[in-house]
């Protein structure tokens, strides 16, 4: 009756305060085989609900108890009690330490050899909400010698069983290498390669969130993960119905994409940027960031990829992301991809300034509302891109609208860009650039000073002097 | 005397006058002396500086002589110099047109290969419409088995409800609500329910009040673990469960005779019979019992002609030891030729290939088979000749 009335919350409260936890120890002590499993039941739905409830299931002492009946019961018993230590695990390191403390690791381990799928189920799971919080609790769970079941849970043919194993497998692995090592040492990657083509997508989430968290730490298991032959399998779990496997996909390769310039052209050359492009457009909100930043880390590398990038078509994508995201840290992610995409050559500039997001990263930049990284990201940018800009048309607007450091860059690259090329300077004079670049106060001998005199010297004295208020010269062409 | 007078008083005059004469030219000597001196010592200074004008003269030519000689030499010294400078000019500007090229085509083909790039980019980017294409086909796909399951499901949910509602079928007297009278034609539904079978609504069951819910939680099926409560089925007779069937269907059904197939109501061994029936029948048709032997004597002589692998006793033969033998005469066998077995192997695809390579082949066969016929019955007429010396022979 406690257990049914513990399914709801708001009865717990009440609960509670019947002093109901001091009544369920003595009755998991019962004899009757039934009533210790629904207390256990009891006390675990009690724990779920809440952290306090979970510290006072540790401190009336009945872990000791229920590690110790653990061992020996009937499998109900066992998935009760399991259930009671993953209720009281989940909610902070130091319960889960208290848990570990009385040593019910081992008797977890040794569920997770049961017959019943249920029962290892259980135990899994209790596993991986205590390997959650922190590497210590990891290393203790991998010293309990959990891998290796797990992996072997990971291969039995229940659905639920293979979800639980792989992101209790999938919570070992995110802390440090070493752990991630280990789980790679028993041949897991094999074996998670293998259900990525599960049609199930709650189980493609959690294998593929273990595979990244594996792949995330070092070249080499990055390398391994890619030697299971995941790509182009994994493509596919870009195009699937559900968000998040769309989210775990995409964060799987890019922890793949960031760690050198060979996984990355890998990842190019079996079609993965058209494919997280494509993500990218058919979802909102941070489904994106992890496909944003991936386009950023294969850009990053080297000018080629950013290429490979550019041609992909992910540079009106990102702009568009840039616009319509609300969100200050997705817009941050997608100005610095940009930026990284921006900043090579002139070709990669010219290629980011037509899709006309300059102008919108410089809003972000000047406006008060973003946050301090999205500033930041955006200020670094524009910066990049400007310093190998040479498409003019995207650089007037500027002119106009920029704060003075950035202005300087502008400036700058026109006095880079008009002395070469005759068609740009009269188009320059037409647009009222030359009549602004003279309206721009600069200290002597600074820098954008300088910059202003060499624009200056590209035109014939008249028409300089024709900006100079006062003198009125006829203007007949302008072609040195 | 008087001239003595007048030489006396004369000789003073005289001898001024002599004496005036004299320094006369005293007075005069000193400036003909130096004007005498001055003469010949212009003189001299003009002899003199002819002589070194002379002497200059030839100094300058000696002069003249050694510095166009040293002139000469600065001058072949400097040509060679410049000559060589210009060979190396020449030689480093053609080396810098050949370091010129190398670079270019260096750069141009191992750092950064423009075509290359190009090749590789649209490469990337057929890969990425092939992946996006390729991508697509599988979301259309999946969308179709989503629909189709869909679309199952829908229909045994319909089924379903047939089946429940089967008793709004229409009959011949009462038509149906679906199939109203006003109506051209049935409506689907009413088909629906003609097809399906009717659904008998089990009678429902008195809910057991379990003391716990446990068993919906767990995995266990046997009831047997958990307590069951104590309450008792009711007294009244309840129909017995399910569906039966008309008991005279089920006697038919139970006691049918057997009408076993065409293969089974033969016997096993019908064939044998068949032929020992159709043997008989011969037999007794027959004139003579004897049985004709046809052409067993050629049987009888006939060679096997075993396959070509199984001929030699040592198993297959592998290709040249026909022809060839080791190269290394110690790895031979024996010094002679290799001679092959007797009965030569024909393959029997060979031979239903080229029949008439097969017949030469018999014939040659049968050739040497006479020869050796011959050859023995020879063998045998000497052997008989030396026992028995003196016998004619009959053959």
């Amino acid at each position: 009756m406690v257990a049914e009335l513990a399914t709801r919350p708001q009865n717990i409260e009440t609960l509670q305060n019947a002093g109901v936890m001091s009544l369920l120890r003595p009755l998991l002590l019962d004899v009757v085989p039934t009533i210790q499993q629904t207390a256990a039941l009891a006390l675990g739905r009690l724990a779920n609900y809440n952290g306090d409830l979970a510290e006072a299931v540790v401190k009336g002492d009945i872990l000791p108890q229920l590690v110790y009946s653990l061992a020996e019961q009937n499998r109900f018993y066992k998935k009760a009690a399991a259930f009671v230590l993953r209720a009281v695990g989940k909610h902070s390191p130091q319960l889960a330490q208290a848990i570990v403390d009385c040593g019910a690791l081992d008797t977890l381990v040794i569920c997770l050899e049961d017959f019943d799928p249920g029962v290892k189920e259980a135990a899994a799971w209790a596993l991986g909400y205590i390997a959650r919080h922190n590497a210590e609790l990891s290393q203790a769970v991998v010293d309990a010698g959990a891998v290796p079941l797990l992996v072997l849970c990971i291969q039995e043919p229940e659905i639920a069983l293979k979800r639980i194993a792989a992101s209790a497998l999938s919570d070992i692995s995110k802390h440090s290498p070493e752990l991630a090592q280990t789980v790679v040492d028993v041949g897991a990657i094999a074996h998670l390669a293998q259900m990525i083509l599960n049609p199930d997508s709650k189980l493609k989430r959690q294998v593929l969130s273990a595979l990244s968290q594996i792949a995330k730490h070092s070249v080499d298991l990055a390398e391994m993960v890619v030697e299971a032959e995941i790509f182009p399998v994994v493509l596919t779990c870009l195009k699937d119905k559900d968000d998040y496997v769309k989210k775990n996909a995409s964060t799987l390769i890019r922890e793949i994409a960031k760690h050198t310039p060979e996984l990355s052209q890998l990842i190019v050359n079996t079609g993965g940027v058209a494919a997280v492009t494509d993500c990218i457009g058919s979802c909102k909100g941070n489904i994106r960031l992890p496909g944003i930043m991936m386009l950023g880390y294969v850009a990053a590398h080297s000018e080629n990829l950013a290429m490979a990038v550019i041609v992909s078509k992910a540079v009106p994508q990102l702009s568009v992301c840039l616009s319509e995201e609300p969100e200050d840290h997705i817009k941050a992610a997608a100005a610095w991809a940009l930026g990284q995409i921006g900043r090579h050559t002139p070709e990669h500039a010219r290629a980011v300034a037509v899709t006309n997001t300059l102008p919108v990263l410089l809003s972000l930049y000047m406006s008060t509302e973003s946050s301090e990284d999205l500033q930041t990201k955006s200020k670094k940018a524009i910066k990049s891109i400007l310093q190998k800009c040479t498409y003019l048309p995207a650089l007037e607007p500027f002119l106009y609208d920029a704060p003075p450091n950035i202005l300087k860059h502008v400036v700058g690259q026109f006095s880079k860009v008009l002395p070469h090329d005759s068609k740009a300077r009269r188009l320059f004079v037409t647009s009222g650039g030359l009549k602004k670049v003279q309206e721009i106060k600069a200290g002597p001998g600074s820098l954008l000073q300088e910059y202003i005199n060499s624009i200056n010297s590209c035109y014939p004295e008249e028409i300089v002097s024709k900006f100079f208020p006062g003198v009125q010269v006829f203007v007949s062409f302008m072609t040195a | 005397m008087a001239t003595l007078a007048r030489l006396q008083a004369r000789s003073t005059f005289l001898a001024h006058q002599y004496y005036f004469r004299n320094s006369a030219v005293d007075v005069f000597r000193k400036k003909e002396y130096d004007a005498a001196v001055k003469i010949q010592s212009w003189f001299r200074g003009c002899r003199i500086r002819a002589y070194l004008r002379y002497l200059h003269r030839v100094a300058t030519v000696i002069q003249k002589c050694w510095r166009g000689y040293l002139g000469r030499q600065h001058y072949q010294l400097i040509v060679k110099l410049e000559f060589c400078t210009m060979k190396m000019n020449l030689y480093n500007a053609m080396a810098v047109r050949i370091q010129k090229r190398w670079r270019g085509y260096r750069i141009r083909k191992y750092c950064f290969n423009y075509f290359y790039l190009k090749e590789y980019l649209k490469a990337v980017s057929e890969t990425n419409d092939a992946i996006r294409e390729a991508l697509e086909e599988f979301a259309e796909m999946k969308e179709r088995e989503e629909k189709k399951a869909d679309l199952e499901r829908e229909e045994k949910k319909r089924d379903y409800q047939a089946r429940k509602m089967h008793y709004l079928l229409s009959t011949k007297q009462i038509p149906g609500i679906y199939n109203s009278p006003f109506r051209k034609d049935p409506d689907p539904w009413e088909l629906r329910l003609q097809k399906a079978k009717p659904l008998i609504s089990q009678r429902p069951k008195v809910k057991q009040k379990r003391g716990v819910n446990i068993s919906n939680r767990l995995a266990c099926t046997s009831a047997r673990s958990l307590p069951q409560s104590e309450i008792l089925p009711p007294i009244d007779r309840k129909q017995c469960q399910g569906p039966f069937r008309d008991i005279t269907e089920v006697l038919e059904q139970r006691y049918k005779p057997l009408e076993p197939t065409l293969w089974m109501a033969e016997p096993i061994n019908e064939l044998k019979m068949a032929r020992e029936e159709l043997r008989k029948q011969e037999w007794m048709r027959n004139i003579n019992d004897n049985m004709f032997l046809p052409f067993s004597s050629y049987h009888k002589n006939k060679k096997y002609i075993p396959l070509m692998h199984s001929s030699s006793k040592y198993g297959p033969n592998s290709y040249g030891s026909q022809h060839f033998r080791d190269e290394n005469p110690k790895k031979w066998i024996c010094d002679k030729k290799f001679k092959f077995h007797e009965d030569r192997n024909v393959c029997l695809t060979y031979s239903l290939l080229y029949p008439h390579c097969l017949e030469q082949h018999l014939a040659k066969e049968r050739k040497k088979e006479r020869k050796k016929e011959r050859k023995r019955k020879e063998k045998r007429k000497k052997e008989r000749r030396k026992r028995f010396p003196n016998c004619i022979t009959i053959i």
